[in-house]
């Protein structure tokens, strides 16, 4: 018998890995991994936000990453700094004044470290729902919007010239990745959320020919992560967040030494 | 696209534009250039790196704003663009026929006889990521052509291709446009490989240095003292109006010294 907050921590872990699939591989064709990771990072500063104005932390981190997925594209385009300078200097900066921010709330008692590697074990059904809508909405934009955007992730000017809606496409994903952050803060926490959008997606890679091909097994592989990592904790009393994580990881590794495909 | 991009009744053009001026921040990239691209004809754009070439093909296809000047498209005018290359991220794995099933439907479109007549048959089902320079050009040629153009935007098509296979490029890129009648632009730094198909030349230095017919753009005076006077001419058919000349500098100057030079 399955304890009612195992299932919840595996419910939310399966939906977050059936976004992060799909959207994790659009970060790495668009070599996005630092753009994800600076997003993210800022999360910190929207849950001081959002507990210092008295809406939930999920919802002051998600409006907090889009506004800054936003800035840093804009920053980007400008070319002041080479961008993984940039996303270095934003990351970390955003981290930083978010520890500050939250330090200061002297009203609110914060724990820390669940924002920072996640609290699956925490989660309650009202973040379930948050995570199966946020995925029901991703879902059918990215099945509705998938060829154009895979076509602006190919070559922007040739979709652009070929009428494809490019700069929908480009915010699209950004607001995936506020989303992806905020529901996924919860599970495996601020610092570790880009590692469930790269290493299932790169893990994929090796082993397939096509970019659907792509996406279905970076979601297994991620689902499999979820599972593996709970299991882990479970058995092993191990953070479960990071365990998920390390779970990936090993796969990933294993998928590294097995032989390239690289034809149809 | 751009706001410049208007359309209104005009002669049998396909493209005409009038006194495009393109500026990044302080410097001047395209200054006042007018060029028209004429069904049934391919048009040349010549001149050195940082001439302006590639700025010009994206202005005129609504990819950059310019900041003065008129563009008129033919109403509907159907555009296949080739850009100067494809980097693929080696992330992405995308067979040839579905990097060419991207852009315009393909519905109705027989990719073998499409591949077939670009000379890109062997390579439709492998990975974008490992063809070579030549078979590349010859992809984005496909590409360029599935949406049945009108005309063909090729930026530098043989860019990364050998000089042996450049000559045979070239030649395929004519009879494409003998098979279907449509009007090509055609960027590149080498007017000997091009001269024998082409029927208008427009040598570019930001301004257009020089246009006409290729032999006598040859025996131009402005084209012979920006590519050197090695080129040597086969007969000059006619000879075109000159409104001025280069210094050894570089710089415009009148040929009546009485009107000052444009301002830079």
């Amino acid at each position: 018998m399955i304890e009612d907050f195992f299932g919840r921590a595996i419910v939310a872990g399966l939906g977050l890995a059936m976004f992060t699939g799909p959207l994790g591989c659009f970060l790495i064709w668009r070599r996005m991994a630092y753009f994800g990771a600076a997003v993210s990072h800022s999360a910190l500063l929207g849950v001081a936000l959002g507990l210092f104005i008295g809406v939930d932390p999920m919802i002051g981190a998600g409006t907090t990453c889009l506004a800054m997925a936003v800035l840093l594209a804009a920053l980007d385009r400008r070319q002041l700094l080479p961008t993984d300078t940039l996303m270095g200097v934003v990351a970390h900066a955003a981290l930083a004044i978010g520890l500050v921010v939250l330090a200061s709330l002297h009203a609110v008692r914060v724990d820390l470290m669940a924002y920072l590697f996640g609290d699956i074990l925490a989660v309650g059904a009202a973040d379930i729902a948050a995570i199966f809508v946020t995925l029901a909405v991703a879902g059918i934009y990215l099945y509705w919007g998938w060829r154009p955007l895979l076509s602006a992730t190919v070559h922007r000017d040739l979709a652009t010239v070929e009428g494809a809606p490019v700069d929908a496409s480009q915010f699209s994903l950004m607001v995936m990745v506020a989303l992806v952050v905020a529901i996924g803060m919860k599970v495996v926490g601020i610092l570790l959320i880009v590692s469930m959008l790269i290493l299932p997606a790169a893990a994929a890679r090796r082993l397939v020919s096509s970019p659907e091909q792509m996406v279905a097994l970076a979601t297994i592989i991620g689902v499999v992560s979820v599972l593996g990592g709970l299991y882990a904790s479970a058995s092993f009393d191990s953070p479960a967040g990071p365990s998920i994580v390390v779970v990936a990881a090993a796969i990933f590794a294993v998928m590294c030494i097995l032989p390239r495909r690289d034809s149809a | 696209m751009a706001s410049t991009v208007e359309t209104r009744k005009h002669g049998g053009s396909l493209i005409d534009a009038h006194g495009i001026t393109l500026r990044f921040g302080d410097r001047l990239i395209l200054d006042n250039v007018d060029i028209t691209v004429n069904r049934n004809e391919i048009t040349t754009l010549i001149g050195l790196n940082g001439s302006g070439k590639t700025s010009l093909v994206r202005v005129l296809l609504g990819l950059t704003d310019c900041q003065a000047g008129k563009i008129w498209h033919r109403p509907d005018l159907r555009i296949g663009y080739a850009p100067q290359s494809v980097a693929i991220d080696p992330t992405l794995p995308l067979t040839v026929s579905r990097f060419l099933s991207l852009g315009q439907p393909i519905s109705g479109v027989d990719l073998d006889e499409l591949l077939d007549e670009v000379g890109a048959k062997a390579v439709k089902h492998d990975q974008m990521a490992v063809l070579s320079g030549g078979e590349i050009s010859r992809v984005l040629l496909a590409r360029a052509l599935v949406g049945d153009p009108e005309l063909l935007a090729l930026d530098e098509p043989t860019s990364g291709v050998d000089v042996a296979s450049q000559a045979a490029l070239y030649d395929l890129i004519a009879r494409i446009r003998d098979r279907r009648g449509c009007g090509v632009l055609l960027v590149s730094h080498d007017l000997h490989l091009v001269m024998a198909a082409t029927q208008t030349v427009v040598c570019l230095n930001r301004h257009v240095c020089c246009t006409g017919h290729p032999e006598a753009v040859v025996n131009d005076p402005a084209f012979q003292n920006l590519f050197g006077v090695q080129i040597s001419s086969a007969i000059a058919l006619y000879r075109h109006h000159h409104d001025h000349r280069h210094d050894d500098a570089g710089r415009i100057v009148s040929l009546s010294s009485s009107t000052e030079p444009p301002a830079r």
